[in-house]
């Protein structure tokens, strides 16, 4: 699905943040990576969905065997890459629905599926409501507006849903979350394993992998993967915390 | 939702930039260029009019003759030769259509790929039209249907032979013939616009509709409109413009009377697409109009709806004045400069009765080299004890060559009056754009997305034909504006 190889990325006229990075992530597998503030990790998700402000310098991106680099933001959505943001933007005036319905659709015409109309958009929105267990009362305000911190995590996860990508990249969606909101989104997450999609999990914590167990759990700090382990490492991270990893903490 | 739900798909189905710049091959009668009085004379003798209004004419000419264009908006407009232009154009025939089966038919396909079916089968459900093109009134649709109503539709110049004595006596009763420069011009010469009387008590059942269309070169549209609700009746009231694709700058000076009486509404909703001139700033519609309605009795409301994106520059404010205690007006304001455009607009509330309120929500977007400027002003004269007003003015930058400036004039000279501005300036953000890509929508379509959120108080308040049609017109003036 994703085989990055020796990847740097900077700051558009700025310094290094990515100094080689290796990561192959199959269908069906969830990655978790962890670091410390500053270790590249939101780069690393800004880089992968095409963020602008970032260029990629050294290295390569295949994403289901193709060169990712040269695809717009959107194209790379539209081919199924999805990134839950750290911190979801608010766009004012804009129905939070019809943002969704028309996302959902920009995406269904590259796959070559016909529009929803409103009925049955309404019908796949109710399907995933339940799936997730949420309220539906984020639904009719404007895209993300006066949301709290834990509506915006949540909104994020049922987009994501509704748009069933193949590749998801969760950044810190656990960031800021109280203990019950972290639980309505790890189980959202865990509904959106399957067998075809890569889930990647950007997170500070460990806490969140208590909830969702991860297959692989890669530790960067500096630009770099300095560790890579199953879930153990997580564990081991919490016990003694990113000190452990010498200068770089 | 709304009518917003099928935008995206219907931008998809758009053409590219000015789609209405085509020209209709037609046999048009000219005045020759130039203005004098002959010319004011042979426009009123072509429309067979009274004595009474050919004088009316002539003394608005000779005020204009002592006026000056005004300098005072902020916008740079280069010297206009009022004697190159032509001040009638008419698609050539001996009389004025009777009905539609009389129009010529390459005229009446220029409306149909202005998307305006004129035969009433194919007319919108609700919505009656009057077609003006360049300077005549072509057909108004539903006539008869209104007209067992009561209600008066019909074209400037019809109404002047069949309806006299309201013409009148409303005729430059909102604004006077020497109100400024464009007023006094338009009064001079103006060819033709619609008419409309809405009986007492009756609430107009279906949406009444003008297109105006400059076809001809080198001309002129100098339309008037004039619109009286008598007590207690209601109408709502729908304007479109559109104009070929021309080189040279062209001229639109028309002006546009509300009189609202005892307990009576007018909403009147504008867009305005007249050609905005080329990426280089070449050609477009000068497009200098006065608007102007009167709440003339108690609890009268006037509502003022304008979606502008067209024009090389717009100088309009289309205003209320609240002689009616408790009476209301209303300004909802979207107003787009892309490229080269300018617009210089905003509304004048004057509050004159007791207890009149007025609200005026302006949203202004700037891309491009275009330059936004909203003037308005609030006037609470000493009578207007308890008067209130609510304004609200919000600019939105599209890069960083584009301006946005916010002009309040701000008089209150009583002391029982509450007047509230709020103003706010902001920038679509590249994490805004960025959001919306990541999830799957194109850079255009996303700035339509987020430029529609921006302006929905203000688009909700259209019909809703109208509300589509002005979303549309939004993501076609804002092409090339993100790169």
């Amino acid at each position: 699905m994703l085989e990055i190889k020796n990847l740097h990325a900077r700051i558009a006229e700025g310094r290094e943040i990515l100094k080689g990075i290796d990561l192959v992530v199959g269908a069906g597998e969830v990655h978790a990576i962890m670091g410390p503030n500053g270790s590249g990790k939101s780069t690393l998700a800004g880089v992968l969905a095409g963020r602008p402000g970032y260029v990629v310098s050294e290295g390569s991106i295949l994403y289901e065997g193709r060169d990712l680099t040269p695809l717009t933001p959107d194209e790379r959505a539209r081919a199924g890459i999805f990134l839950a943001f750290q911190y979801p933007v608010e766009i004012p005036g804009v129905n939070n629905m019809y943002f969704l319905r028309a996302a959902l659709n920009a995406v269904r015409r590259e796959r070559g599926e016909a529009d929803l109309d409103a009925g049955q958009f309404l019908k796949a929105v109710r399907a995933k409501l339940k799936l997730l267990e949420i309220e539906d009362d984020l639904l009719k305000r404007g895209v993300n507006v006066g949301f709290s911190g834990g509506e915006k995590k949540r909104n994020e996860i049922f987009q994501m849903a509704m748009l069933e990508p193949k590749l998801a990249l969760l950044d810190e969606t656990d960031s800021g979350l109280d203990i019950d909101a972290l639980r309505v989104v790890a189980g959202g997450i865990n509904k959106l394993r399957s067998p075809e999609r890569a889930i990647v999990l950007i997170t500070h914590y460990q806490r969140l992998l208590d909830y969702v167990e991860p297959d692989r759990i890669h530790v960067l700090s500096d630009g770099r993967f300095v560790m890579s382990g199953d879930k153990s490492l997580a564990a081991e991270l919490e016990k003694h915390g990113y000190a452990m990893l010498g200068t770089a903490a | 939702m709304t009518g917003s739900a099928q935008t995206l798909d219907q931008l998809r189905a758009l053409g590219e930039g000015y789609k209405y710049g085509f020209v209709t091959d037609i046999e048009s009668e000219q005045a020759p260029p130039g203005l004098n009085e002959d010319v004011v004379r042979f426009i009123s003798a072509k429309k067979r009019e009274p004595q009474w209004l050919l004088d009316w004419r002539l003394e608005s000419y000779r005020r204009w003759q002592q006026m000056e264009s005004p300098h005072w908006a902020r916008l740079r407009i280069a010297p206009i030769d009022y004697q190159a232009a032509s001040y009638y154009s008419a698609p050539k025939s001996d009389n004025g259509p009777k009905s539609l089966d009389e129009v010529d038919p390459e005229l009446l396909r220029t409306y149909e790929k202005l998307g305006i079916p004129l035969h009433e089968r194919a007319a919108l459900a609700g919505v009656a039209v009057d077609a003006v093109f360049d300077s005549v009134s072509v057909a108004t649709t539903f006539k008869a249907k209104l007209g067992e109503l009561g209600v008066i539709f019909c074209s400037f110049g019809e109404a002047v032979r069949e309806h006299p004595e309201l013409v009148r006596k409303y005729l430059g009763s909102v604004v006077p013939q020497g109100d400024n420069f464009f007023a006094a011009l338009n009064s001079a010469v103006f060819s033709d616009g619609s008419f409309v009387y809405v009986p007492q008590g009756l609430r107009c059942p279906m949406e009444l509709s003008t297109y105006f269309r400059i076809n001809a070169a080198k001309t002129g549209q100098f339309e008037r409109t004039l619109i009286i609700a008598d007590k207690g009746s209601y109408v709502s009231y729908l304007e479109g413009c559109t104009a070929p694709q021309r080189d040279e700058n062209q001229l639109h000076a028309a002006v546009v009377e509300l009189i609202a009486l005892e307990d009576a509404e007018i909403k009147y909703s504008t867009v305005q697409n007249w050609y905005p001139g080329d990426a280089e700033g070449k050609g477009g519609i000068y497009n200098f109009v006065t608007k102007r309605g009167v709440c003339r009795g108690a609890r009268a409301k006037i509502s003022w709806t304008q979606v502008e994106t067209g024009s090389a520059i717009t100088w309009k404010y289309p205003s209320c004045i609240l002689e009616g205690d408790h009476s209301v007006g209303e300004f909802y304001s979207v107003a787009i400069t892309n490229n080269l455009q300018q617009a210089d607009t905003g509304t004048k509330m004057i509050h004159l009765g007791r207890n009149t309120s007025s609200t005026i929500l302006s949203k202004g977007i700037s891309a491009g080299r275009g330059q936004n400027t909203y003037r308005g002003l609030v006037r609470i004269q000493p009578k207007a004890e308890g008067a209130r007003n609510y304004t609200q003015c919000d600019s939105l930058l599209i890069g960083d060559k584009c301006g946005a400036h916010t002009v309040p004039y701000i008089e209150v000279r009583n002391p029982s009056a509450r007047v509230e501005h709020e103003a706010t300036t902001s920038k679509i953000s590249d994490d805004q754009m960025f959001y919306c890509q990541q999830r799957g929508l194109k850079p255009e379509d996303a700035l339509s997305l987020i430029v529609n959120g921006f302006c929905k108080e203000v688009l909700k308040e259209l019909p809703m034909e109208f509300a589509v049609e002005a979303q549309k017109l939004l993501a076609v003036s804002l092409e090339g504006s993100v790169g």
